[in-house]
């Protein structure tokens, strides 16, 4: 009796069950209104950098799309493209890799054809030029791995295809930073991060595929070694480096090493260190704390890196099309100016211009004096009237990019090495 | 009742096994299942069935995976499944050939291993102490609960904010080289206090001697204090009771803390990280970095080793004490 009982009410509630589902899906067809109604969300995979709240506002008044930061760190990109493609509806990556994240298949070719500002993208990326002169291409620079040969192809393209690889963001040319204050001299060159009269005082970056790079620059400059290409260095080449960094750490050259940003902001601030290797906008930070600190120029160029926005292959429909509307919309100027603003470089200049005011443009181009107070998107003062912008304009700046962040051949044996430079 | 119908099936069973021998032996099989799933023997297995299970997928399962891709191929994007011991080679390359100069896994060991002792050691010598002033020689219940509430102080704040809160206390222009110039005992100031091995130690004994003061406490709380007593009357000293009654009364508490202490030193790479100006390795670090560069299987067969490493201390430890007899 028992039993019968309990297998009617079974089939009642899976008669309700059924009955709810059919009831839902009615709705769900015969309300397509109400679902278009809905904001389409956008999951934005990048570093905390490049994930400004102003943008996410911008987006929401201008398209309506709701993007939805998932803040992670650089090597961290990587690892989710390659190992979660699915958890992303468009990633901020570095260009540098895409070595290991196109093989993967993970990422698509973008449309040219759909990226309204294509064509006016600078040429720092499709061509590696800055004001009609080439500049540095050493390690992994953008042009090299601008263009897919198809959509889905796991392959570079040499020459300009339909489909782009990533749609440049940000990107910048990073140099040392030091303390005038505490050095009380003119600094011109990479060799001063090894020199004994900064022993104990400074600082170079604990990520090795970029540390290395920094430690090539020097290595280069002190004239033990000619690279053939500092991103992409033999065994033999990456011995000799971290066999340069190993002596100097064993005679007590270096305070301590950095990892991330605010690291490298306490070390400089507190005076632990007066020069390192270190990020635009740490030094930004230092200076608004009222820490004098320079993003020094030096003669042998910089180190370049660039970021950019891909889609992965799972993207479709919707969303699709929204994640084009939203690089469409980053392009056209309004989010250009608003990281030219922070000292990063954008990836459409012209559009970005017709946002900023001309002296906003002027300082921080042109390498202009300012003509008024600079301040910082969200109206903290940056510079008073009358400053230079370190290494000065665009065109000095990037045009004096000696080599770019990369992924080496020797990858394996590079990050080995590297750990045994940290243990030594 | 309950027995009389089970005696019937055994028999209906061991009929039937006569006519058809084949599907009377399972039959007979799945009643013997059923009696031994069923009886009162089982019940502790059902009971501690849920956490075992919770066990195995959240811990053995996890571990085989991690056992199993440590024999894995890998490339800049993905991982093969394989069976190689390229991983373990890579690990120990140049361990052998380098002697007598020590090879990149020997000498991170090596230094994690100078850390598990001084931080042992210290943590020991200090949280014995504090259980000990607790234990014997507060005497109320409120006391002793405020002041364990005062030991966590230093866990009010994350791990991180506590570790760089030590810059401005140890860094060259700190509060510490600011007391030693003005008070004239150095001219220049010490750079030995941050980013130095030093620091490591000190940061690693603030965050961890709560983790020995607990189960020390936990056991010295339970010795009778007639045996204090006892010692006393025997015409024990004070140092004498301490060392051979309470010491070795304490010892489960010393061990489950040193425990504590030794499996958190050896894999930790944030403090070291940190206080050592990301200056001194660790094998924490090296596999964080292996991760970063999606060399998943090196990392594991990293970890494997250190799992091993950190088996053979415990296993060590609790030779000299059986934990779960002293419990």
């Amino acid at each position: 009796m028992a039993d019968t009982k309990r297998k009617t009410t079974a089939v009642t509630r899976r008669d309700v069950l059924k009955g709810a589902a059919a009831v839902t899906g009615t709705a769900i067809l015969g309300a397509p209104a109400f679902i278009s109604a809905q904001p389409v969300i956008l999951r934005y995979l990048g570093t905390a950098v490049n994930q400004s709240k102003e943008i996410a506002q911008k987006v929401k008044a201008d398209l309506g799309i709701v993007i939805e930061y998932v803040p992670v760190t650089t090597d961290d990109v990587s690892k989710r493209i390659i190992t979660q493609p699915a958890s992303f509806d468009i990633a901020d990556a570095e260009y540098f890799q895409l070595r290991k994240l196109i093989p993967s298949g993970n990422l698509i070719g973008m449309d040219a054809s759909r990226i309204k500002y294509a064509d006016r993208i600078t040429p720092v990326f499709t061509r590696g030029e800055v004001a009609g002169k080439k500049i540095g291409d050493q390690g992994t620079a953008p042009k090299k791995v601008f263009y897919l040969e198809g959509k889905s192809s796991t392959k570079f393209s040499a020459t300009p295809t339909r489909w782009i690889t990533l749609i440049p963001t940000v990107y910048n040319a990073d140099t040392l930073g030091i303390r005038p204050d505490l050095i009380k001299r003119p600094i011109g060159s990479w060799s001063e991060l090894l020199n004994a009269e900064f022993k104990g005082k400074s600082s170079i970056l604990n990520i090795p595929s970029i540390g290395i790079m920094d430690a090539a620059m020097v290595v280069e400059s002190l004239s033990l070694h000619k690279y053939q290409d500092k991103g992409n260095m033999t065994k033999a080449e990456i011995d000799l480096t971290t066999k340069a960094l190993i002596d100097a750490k064993k005679s007590g050259q270096f305070r301590a090493f950095w990892k991330d940003f605010n690291e490298s902001v306490n070390l400089m601030a507190s005076g632990e260190v007066v020069i390192q290797s270190m990020w635009s906008p740490a030094v930004t930070k230092v200076r608004s704390m009222g820490v004098p600190c320079i993003y020094q120029p030096l003669k042998e160029g910089y180190r370049a890196w660039a970021a950019g926005f891909g889609l992965p292959k799972t993207l479709s429909g919707k969303k699709l099309d929204a994640a084009y509307d939203f690089i469409n919309w980053f392009l056209s100027g309004w989010a250009g100016a608003f990281l030219n603003r922070q000292g990063y470089y954008s990836a459409v200049l012209d559009t970005a211009k017709a946002q900023m005011e001309p002296y906003e443009w002027a300082y921080w181009m042109e390498g202009k004096p300012a003509e008024k107070d600079i301040k910082a998107p969200d109206g903290t003062l940056l510079e008073k009237a009358g400053t230079v912008r370190d290494g000065g304009s665009f065109e000095a700046r990037m045009g004096a990019v000696a080599c770019w962040n990369a992924v080496m051949d020797e990858n394996d044996y590079m990050v080995r090495k590297w750990n045994e430079f940290i243990a030594a | 009742m309950e027995r009389v119908h089970r005696g019937l099936s055994d028999r209906e069973a061991g009929r039937t096994a006569v006519l058809e021998p084949a599907s009377a032996l399972a039959t007979a099989r799945a009643g013997v299942w059923r009696r031994r799933l069923t009886s009162r023997a089982a019940a502790p297995y059902w009971q501690a069935a849920p956490l075992a299970l919770v066990f195995a997928f959240f811990f053995v399962l996890p571990l085989v995976v991690m056992v199993v891709v440590s024999f894995w191929r890998y490339n800049e994007y993905s991982i093969t499944p394989a069976l190689v011991g390229d991983n373990y080679v890579s690990v120990f390359s140049g361990c052998v050939a380098e002697l007598p100069s020590l090879c990149l896994t020997f000498k991170t060991y090596l230094s994690t291993l100078k850390f598990c002792v001084l931080a042992w050691a210290l943590t020991l010598l200090l949280g014995f102490t504090v259980a000990y002033f607790l234990a014997f020689h507060v005497r109320s219940l409120t006391a002793q609960m405020a002041l364990f509430l005062v030991c966590t102080i230093p866990f009010w704040t994350s791990n991180v904010i506590r570790m760089i809160s030590w810059v401005p206390l140890l860094g060259r222009n700190g509060l510490v080289n600011g007391f030693l110039i003005t008070a004239g005992m150095t001219r220049e100031p010490q750079t030995w206090l941050l980013f130095s091995d030093f620091s490591v130690v000190l940061a690693f004994v603030h965050l961890y001697t709560m983790f020995m003061i607990v189960p020390i406490f936990n056991s010295m709380s339970r010795i009778d204090r007639a045996l204090l007593e006892a010692a006393r009357d025997a015409g024990a000293s004070g140092w004498q009771a301490l060392w051979n009654v309470v010491v070795p009364l304490s010892k489960p508490g010393i061990v489950i803390g040193s425990i504590f202490v030794v499996t958190m030193v050896m894999g930790d790479y944030v403090t070291i990280g940190v206080m050592g100006g990301q200056q001194i390795a660790s094998i924490g670090k090296v596999i964080q970095v292996q991760l970063s560069y999606l060399q998943f299987p090196l990392a594991a067969a990293n970890a494997v080793v250190l799992l091993a490493a950190v088996l053979m201390v415990i296993a060590a430890m609790t030779r000299l004490v059986d934990v779960r007899k002293e419990l």
